[in-house]
């Protein structure tokens, strides 16, 4: 990996000083010289390029040292979470991804499920078109702790070797998995929003966002098995049922040694609040400071209770004491993605926009017609949001 | 109580704007400022610090600018500053940069609990927590939304999740990463910005981590990138003008159309 300025097409415009978030880059004797002390190779100078003068190869072929075998590696495999018994949604979405990549591969789609008596959601898996159900049943599984679910799902993949396990990115997700990259040395690709394969190299080509969406990367793992990568909720379709495919549940159990925790689960404690959670909701009525006050959120929770979504709010809104943390959508909050987003009241300012710009549909209500998440709106309603709610309200009722 | 803070500098996103006729992200001039998620994590050591006395260390990996985010994190009360960094540790991927951290925590020594911010802004994957810890081989809580009590020999926290949280208890050492909810950090005082100005930073490279030397950097990053590009921008839509009632009524029809309702 390695970036170099080429001289012949430098004119010394400084384009890439101002670009460089790191103060990498300096004009001498009119080019362009990167430090490479202060660079961490980000890429943000390539595009304000107009001469295409820097290059930037992320990977030099003495990087990769093809052809690795791993031909005892197959099998595309999806941790499939459960919560209270029951497998959660974002695991059939990864059915239907997973289904996808098995078959491109030739290979068999795999789920894995680990909690307590769960039998009957292994059987709902196979319904979704797996081929085997690697099925962990034990009391010391029946909430999410992060060391025996860990070392379970080790010494499965050690065991059966796929090539690929796709997990949710969701809070269990992400503390799970990578822990376990670690733990067997796999390459690991956060909150995957395309997943691909090449079919030639066998390699998974996994994209992703990252500078809160505003640059995709496409990362690949050449010389390691699994591929491991979490996927974003509600970015994949679900897997179709079908009652009467048929597949094999493979039982295993372990050793108190592996399912000891040094960490004791004590208590669940949910927030009954609103009961849709803003990453599985459909509709998100979100609100800013244009909302006022915290009473007049309640115009958010009608008009949310008419779509059958979820209330969220923006960081000025959770910030003033509106609305408590966990309905915070963006930056520092959570990234959304649902059918309908409506934001109530919020300028959209890029920590905002980051949260919520992949969202199938979004409308906005703004007094002010100049605020940016207009630039985003696939419906924009410049006026008086005291008036238009309630009104789509009554209609949506 | 001993407390390692493992921090990262990001570009700062708040004064990034949106260039309104080609929609990217116009980055010119964008400063460098501490991971937000991490000045939780600081406030909250230095919070541990002063109810239980003790040291708070603050660690980052990065170029050597990445010092900047040390001293600030002195100015907010850390007692002791890591600059981790090396030409050796570019193009790290999460596996490299957990496996590097972990080493530059043990060769700091001692420590009751490592808190990390729950994911650095630029990066958003929030694997490093998790992946010091299992270098380290300690327990971990992620997401800690409030430490419920901590004593010389556990931990019990709130741990964030979608439909509310989890009460868990972990014997120290351990490591947990916080969300925006566990504390409002303090500004820097003057005494804190006085010794942050003189403080001497401890630099680790990596012949100093007895490290395995390819484990580290690009060469140690199971994880390569291939392509990176601008996503197409979002477009603005269509503007909806008119008495409220109106406007609803649209509205309504257009959704049911979009939705085929």
């Amino acid at each position: 990996m390695s970036i170099r300025v080429i001289n012949e097409k430098c004119v010394g415009c400084k384009l890439c000083v101002k670009a460089c978030p790191f103060t990498a880059i300096e004009i001498v004797n009119k080019k362009a010289v990167i430090n490479l002390d202060k660079c961490t190779l980000c890429g943000a100078c390539i595009e304000p390029c107009k001469f295409d003068a820097i290059v930037l190869t992320k990977i030099s072929p003495t990087d990769i040292q093809f052809p690795k075998k791993f031909d005892e590696y197959k099998d595309v495999w999806v941790f499939c979470e459960q919560k209270k018994g029951v497998v959660q949604s974002v695991a059939y979405e990864l059915l239907g991804k997973g289904r996808e990549l098995a078959d491109t591969l030739g290979v068999d789609l795999c789920g894995v499920l680990l909690g307590e008596n769960i039998r009957e959601e292994a059987q709902k898996i196979i319904h979704r078109g797996v081929n085997k159900v690697y099925l962990v049943d034990s009391s010391a599984l029946k909430y999410y702790q992060d060391e025996p679910y860990s070392k379970v799902l080790i010494k499965l993949i050690n065991e059966y070797k796929p090539e690929i396990v796709l997990c949710g990115a969701t809070s269990m997700g992400r503390s799970l998995i990578a822990r376990v990259a670690i733990g067997i040395h796999a390459g690991l690709t956060a909150d995957c929003t395309g997943l691909d394969i090449d079919k030639k190299e066998r390699l998974l080509l996994q994209t992703r966002p990252a500078f809160g969406g505003n640059i995709m990367a496409t990362i690949i793992c050449p010389n390691h098995r699994p591929q491991m990568s979490t996927v974003r909720h509600k970015v994949m379709k679900e897997a179709q049922e079908n009652k009467h495919h048929k597949g094999k549940i493979i039982e295993k159990s372990y050793d108190s040694q592996t399912y000891s925790s040094r960490t004791k689960f004590l208590d669940i404690v949910e927030e009954i609040e609103e009961t849709v959670n803003l990453t599985e909701a459909n509709v998100i009525v979100s609100g800013g400071r244009g909302m006022q006050s915290p009473e007049n959120f309640k115009l958010l929770e009608d008009l949310a209770k008419a779509l059958g979504g979820a209330v969220g709010a923006s960081r000025a809104a959770v910030d003033s004491g509106w609305k408590t943390y966990s309905h915070q959508v963006g930056q520092t909050g959570k990234t959304v993605c649902p059918k309908i987003y409506i934001a109530c009241g919020i300028s959209g300012q890029i920590q905002h926009l980051v949260g919520m710009q992949s969202s199938e549909i979004i409308v906005a209500i703004n007094k002010d017609p100049h605020a940016p998440i207009f630039s985003v709106a696939t419906y924009g309603i410049v006026g008086n949001l005291f008036e238009v709610l309630p009104e789509l309200t009554k209609r949506f009722k | 109580m001993n407390i390692i803070v493992c921090i990262k500098q990001v570009p700062d996103t708040t004064n990034v704007r949106i260039d309104p006729e080609t929609n990217t992200l116009v980055r010119s001039g964008v400063q460098s400022i501490v991971n937000p998620f991490d000045m939780y994590a600081i406030e909250e050591a230095v919070r541990l610090k002063e109810k239980f006395g003790g040291l708070v260390t603050v660690i980052t990996m990065g170029p050597i600018q990445a010092e900047e985010a040390l001293r600030e994190a002195i100015s907010l009360g850390a007692d002791e500053a890591v600059l981790v960094s090396d030409r050796a540790f570019a193009g790290s991927d999460t596996w490299a940069t957990s496996y590097t951290l972990s080493k530059a925590v043990q060769k700091i020594g001692k420590f009751d609990l490592v808190i990390c911010g729950k994911q650095a802004i630029d990066g958003d994957t929030a694997q490093v927590g998790p992946g010091v810890a299992a270098f380290l081989d300690i327990p971990q809580i992620t997401f800690v939304k409030k430490i419920e009590e901590i004593k010389d020999s556990f931990i019990r926290a709130e741990r964030m999740t979608e439909e509310g949280y989890d009460i868990i208890e972990s014997p120290l050492p351990c490591l947990i990463t916080v969300v925006k909810e566990i504390n409002e950090p303090r500004l820097p005082s003057l005494k804190g910005k006085m010794r942050a100005k003189k403080i001497e930073i401890k630099k680790l490279e990596a012949k100093d981590l007895d490290a395995d030397p390819d484990s580290l950097g690009l060469k140690g990053s199971p994880t390569k990138v291939v392509k990176i590009f601008t996503p197409p921008p979002r477009k603005g839509g269509q503007m909806l003008e008119g008495e409220a009632k109106d406007i609803s009524e649209r509205l309504v029809d257009l959704l049911k159309g979009d939705l085929c309702l």
